[in-house]
């Protein structure tokens, strides 16, 4: 089960007779750590009383929509806003160069990614469009009806210019999207460690394969959103978003708009999912505070489906080569990849679009123990929307090619793919290991993962079972894939580049006079259950019931400063920030316990919101008349003694760039050889988080993001036309998985806590799309080997396996 | 410009007239003139079931009907049914078994599981696992991976086998 590292801390008491075991759900006395606690956060959200940004009700709200470009690449020869401004309701019609005197332009490179480039990108286009989607006047009227009315009446006439829609061509550079850049080439990278070519001459067995990932993107079910509302009189600006990253954009957002820091508030409601997709600065929601300031009234903004699809930021169009190098008895020796991918015509602010493919070549083969490792990554601009970190960043596509091109390697040496990377998995006693592309982990666990994926499964049972079935013409195939996963980034991630990103957070505790706790922690909340799990650890560490707990997040004038949730860090950094200022604060209180008591204070002890005798376990007082007493009858403490019951702590991973975690996925899933269709029969992971805070929670982040990485292999992708025209930019056009299709998940845990932190959680929210594009590609090819039909393009349409069938 | 109809319906149990625009759709009446914000908008096109009302106690999209087109009729939203209990026992099951994250689709998903659990597909006996994803098909959730939703329609209908049918023998 999911014990805790090392619950020496919450075993104050001497006499305490609990050894070290995994704690029972709801077990109050020692903690709630490993505990499925449900989500105090939930029960609003189940009786409809959540509150996302559509379901605010301002005085004097206006409405903005954005006209947006028809054209994937375009000179703006004139605009004539005149009639959509005479449209009723209509209060303002604002063009690019409108919003440029509110919002500065941006280039979004970081210094860490040596010789990354883009060009200025504005608010609202001016002059010229780079993308279908881009906005080119913002119509703003009383109600969402009125400014939609209006926009047919925005007059528009567009010179178009060639689009540079397929990236070999882009890298080929003979049309430059942005002349002042000299090239198409947006970021370049290169790894080249050990003697590669020497270790492919001496190779046995050497196996190549090309791998292509579709474009495609995060359909958070609530569209972006943004309520600005611009106070003159104060000259401050409060955003409601639905971001992940408030500090972030409030920084932004007062640097590019001219508004000193302080003055702007960000605040983050209910967040319907964001999965990396509300992380970035979008043109139109820099241009929607804009507008609230010019206007001086709140104006808000929510992208409807059609938008959504059109410009939240797409991932993943990746075309992989890749080879290694083996001996004959099932010895990888070297790997080998060339990765191209395009982002769009601009690097996306702040935080770039090198960082997924920077992931790949660093991550790809990170789960072996080869030496000699060589990767090329080429990063172009398209005239398509433009790409951006999406949940698992780089981790899907690095994860498909290694996975993909082990099992080949394997197939051929005709070993068994489990044996096969059994023989190739970094030892569990290896570590502290620095992988040839030079990152570093601190302990990961594959060989442990794989035994007890490979028992959770049946393996050897279902490879029976396969083979009996193929006897009857019925084509199952099982998948293997084992990962790597960066969680818990230092600001080696983002800000050792510059990018004013934070990589520490912090967390607040106060006792209140009644005896409650109340947190405000710079962490965020879009669904996984922050709130909850901050709850959770805040009630262990200071002693008292999740009921005693209040959770404030997502407000920059209210919580600590600090990164939000992304990039799997927010239990990590955010629960060590949480356990370190629970546990000061819980010796604040004893001191005022001892100080009411007149005792020494080791002789005390907090248990279930009781100050009790640390000896006998009896209780002394409640922490209400601690509260009490401190408030309000402080004269009755010692002269010289002042109590303390708000304290702040702050944690920044250090030691390591990124926590790793580790773990291995199965899919089992028959291939219908006549239609092509694909059946999710049942799928597996075993995953090591470290520390887990919350196991139905963990499992429940693992099995959204299986599915998500379902999504990827088998249904979505941004199709575009040759002319940079999305051709399935609606729900009914873009599949997405749907209850129907999902098969159950089984998910097990081994338990290797990070020692960087006391806590030692590690992140646990993208470790299931890393993963599972890769088993199901593994799982269809291992249906289709006895067909001699191989498929390594997602998504993995029932079409795509007609053709490697040789059947249409 | 704006065709105004006068449309009589009886919303959570409070029956209203109001002059309604010709070209609202229902779940924007519901959210944008009662205020009643539960249901949310995700698609408006009729595919990710966010808005999932009921109407005449049929499941429908709020975003595929017009308001206009519910003179006479009884409208159910995730605040009336929560108000009366009627959906308390799948609450109480999302909760315990998190069968949400965002929550955003959560509103339309128990529409429609409280719809399963009132019309079921087959009289013999409890849907099956597959039965219930299917039932469960148009309603899309980007957080959970759908499998503690179904766990959680599960545990509701195992409760009432065990539960109350004992309760209605006694």
């Amino acid at each position: 089960m999911n014990a805790p590292r090392d619950l020496d801390w919450l075993l104050l008491s001497p006499v305490a007779e609990a050894p070290k075991q995994p704690l029972a759900p709801t077990q109050t006395t020692t903690g709630y750590i490993g505990a499925s606690e449900p989500r105090p956060n939930a029960l609003r959200l189940l009786e409809g009383r959540g509150v996302y940004i559509d379901d605010l009700r301002f005085p004097r709200l206006a409405h903005v929509v954005y006209f947006r470009s028809p054209h994937a690449h375009a000179r703006i020869v004139a605009l004539d806003l005149e009639e959509a401004r005479r449209q009723p309701g209509v209060v303002a019609c604002l063009d690019g160069r409108a919003i440029a005197e509110y919002c500065t332009p941006w280039v979004a490179v970081l210094a860490h990614l040596k010789g990354i480039k883009s060009a200025p990108q504005h608010a609202v286009a001016i002059d010229r469009v780079c993308s279908q989607g881009e906005a080119v006047a913002a119509i703003v009227a009383e109600t969402r009806a009125q400014a939609e009315d209006a926009l047919a009446f925005v007059a528009a006439e567009f010179e178009e210019l060639p689009a540079v829609t397929d990236m070999h061509k882009s890298l080929a550079g003979d049309t430059i999207i942005h002349a002042d850049l000299g090239d198409n080439v947006c970021f370049h990278r290169e790894h080249d460690t050990g003697d590669v070519d020497a270790a492919f001459a001496r190779a046995d067995l050497v196996v190549e394969d090309t791998f292509e990932m579709a474009r495609h993107t995060g359909v958070a079910l609530e569209g972006r959103a943004m309520l600005a509302d611009y106070n003159p009189s104060e000259h401050a600006l409060t955003v409601y978003q639905a971001t992940q990253a408030p500090h972030m954009m409030q920084d932004i957002l007062s640097r590019h708009l001219g508004i000193p820091e302080s003055n702007v508030r960000v605040i983050c409601k209910d967040v319907g999912g964001s999965f990396g997709i509300k992380v970035h600065v979008y043109p139109d929601e820099m241009a929607t505070a804009a507008i609230s300031v010019m206007l001086r009234r709140p104006v808000k903004f929510i992208a409807d489906r059609l938008e959504s699809f059109l410009t939240d930021i797409h991932a993943r169009e990746h075309s992989i080569k890749v080879r290694i190098a083996c001996t004959e008895d099932g010895e990888i020796l070297a790997f080998d990849l060339y990765d191209l991918t395009g982002i769009g015509p601009y690097s996306v602010y702040p935080r770039t679009s090198g960082i997924e493919g920077n992931q790949v070549v660093n991550l790809t083969g990170g789960p072996y123990k080869h030496q000699h490792y060589r990767a090329k990554l080429d990063v172009v601009f398209t005239n398509k929307n433009v790409c951006c970190q999406y949940r698992a960043v780089g981790h899907p596509i690095a994860v498909a090619l290694t996975e993909g091109i082990v099992d080949l390697a394997a197939q051929r040496l005709g070993i068994d793919p489990a044996e096969f990377r059994r023989r190739n998995l970094i030892a569990d006693d290896a570590y502290p290991y620095t992988f040839p592309s030079g990152i570093k982990f601190e302990k990961l666990s594959h060989h442990q993962c794989l035994d007890k994926l490979l028992a959770l499964m049946d393996y050897d049972g279902l490879r029976a079972e396969q083979a009996e079935l193929r006897k009857r013409g019925i084509h199952r195939g099982i998948g293997l894939a084992a990962m790597i996963e960066v969680t818990n980034p230092s600001p080696a991630f983002y800000g050792v580049g510059g990018a004013r990103i934070s990589a520490q957070d912090g967390a607040t505790l106060r006792l209140d006079p009644a005896g409650m706790v109340n947190v405000l922690v710079s962490i965020t909340e879009q669904g996984q259950g922050s709130e909850g799990i901050a709850a959770q650890v805040a009630a262990t560490a200071v002693g008292v019931p999740m009921s005693s707990v209040r959770v404030t997040t997502g407000d920059t004038a209210v919580t600590p400063y600090g990164g939000g949730t992304w990039a799997s860090r927010g239990a990590g950094i955010g629960g060590e920030a949480i356990l370190q200022a629970g546990k000061a604060l819980r010796a604040n209180i004893l001191d005022v316990a001892a100080a009411i008591l007149s005792v020494d204070r080791a002789l005390l002890d907090i248990v279930d919101g009781q100050v009790v005798d640390r000896l006998t376990g009896a209780a002394r007082m409640p922490l209400s008349e601690v509260g009490r007493i401190a408030y309000f009858r402080p004269d009755t403490l010692p002269l010289d003694f002042q109590s303390e019951l708000t304290v702040t702590r702050h944690y920044t991973p250090r030691g390591y760039g990124f926590a790793f975690t580790n773990g291995i996925q199965a899919s089992l899933l028959e291939v219908d050889v006549e239609t092509g269709f694909v059946k999710l029969l049942k799928h597996w992971c075993v995953e090591d988080c470290g520390t887990v805070i919350n196991p139905m929670l963990v499992d429940e982040q693992l099995r959204g993001g299986i599915v998500q990485g379902i999504g990827a292999a088998l249904f979505e992708e941004c199709i575009y036309s040759a002319e940079g025209q999305l051709l399935n930019g609606s729900m009914a056009d873009y599949l997405v998985p749907m209850s129907g299709e999902m098969p159950d998940m089984i998910i097990g845990h081994v338990c290797t806590p990070t020692a960087t932190s006391e806590l030692g959680a590690k992140g646990a929210g993208e470790a299931g799309t890393a993963g599972a594009p890769a088993a199901i590609m593994n799982a269809i090819n291992d249906a289709l080997l006895p067909l001699n039909a191989r498929v390594t393009a997602q998504p993995f349409t029932p079409e795509k396996i007609l053709r490697a069938l040789r059947k249409v | 410009m704006t065709y105004l109809k006068s449309t009589t319906l009886t919303v959570n149990g409070v029956r209203m007239t109001r002059q309604i625009p010709a070209r609202m759709h229902l779940v924007d009446f519901l959210r944008d003139e009662l205020d009643l914000t539960g249901s949310h908008v995700g698609c408006e096109h009729g595919v990710c079931g966010a808005c999932t009302v009921r109407v005449d106690g049929l499941i429908v999209r709020g975003c595929l009907m017009l308001a206009v087109q519910c003179d006479g009729a009884t409208v159910d939203t995730i605040e009336g049914i929560s108000e009366s209990g009627e959906a308390a026992p799948l609450q109480a099951a999302f909760h315990r078994l998190n069968a949400l994250q965002c929550g955003f689709c959560t509103p339309g998903m128990l529409m429609a599981a409280l719809d399963l659990l009132e019309h079921r597909p087959d009289a013999g006996g409890d849907p099956t696992r597959e039965q219930i994803r299917e039932h469960l098909s148009g309603n899309y959730c980007r957080c959970t991976g759908y499998q503690a939703i179904v766990d959680a329609v599960e545990s509701v209908l195992a409760f009432e086998r065990n539960v109350q049918p004992a309760k209605a023998d006694a």
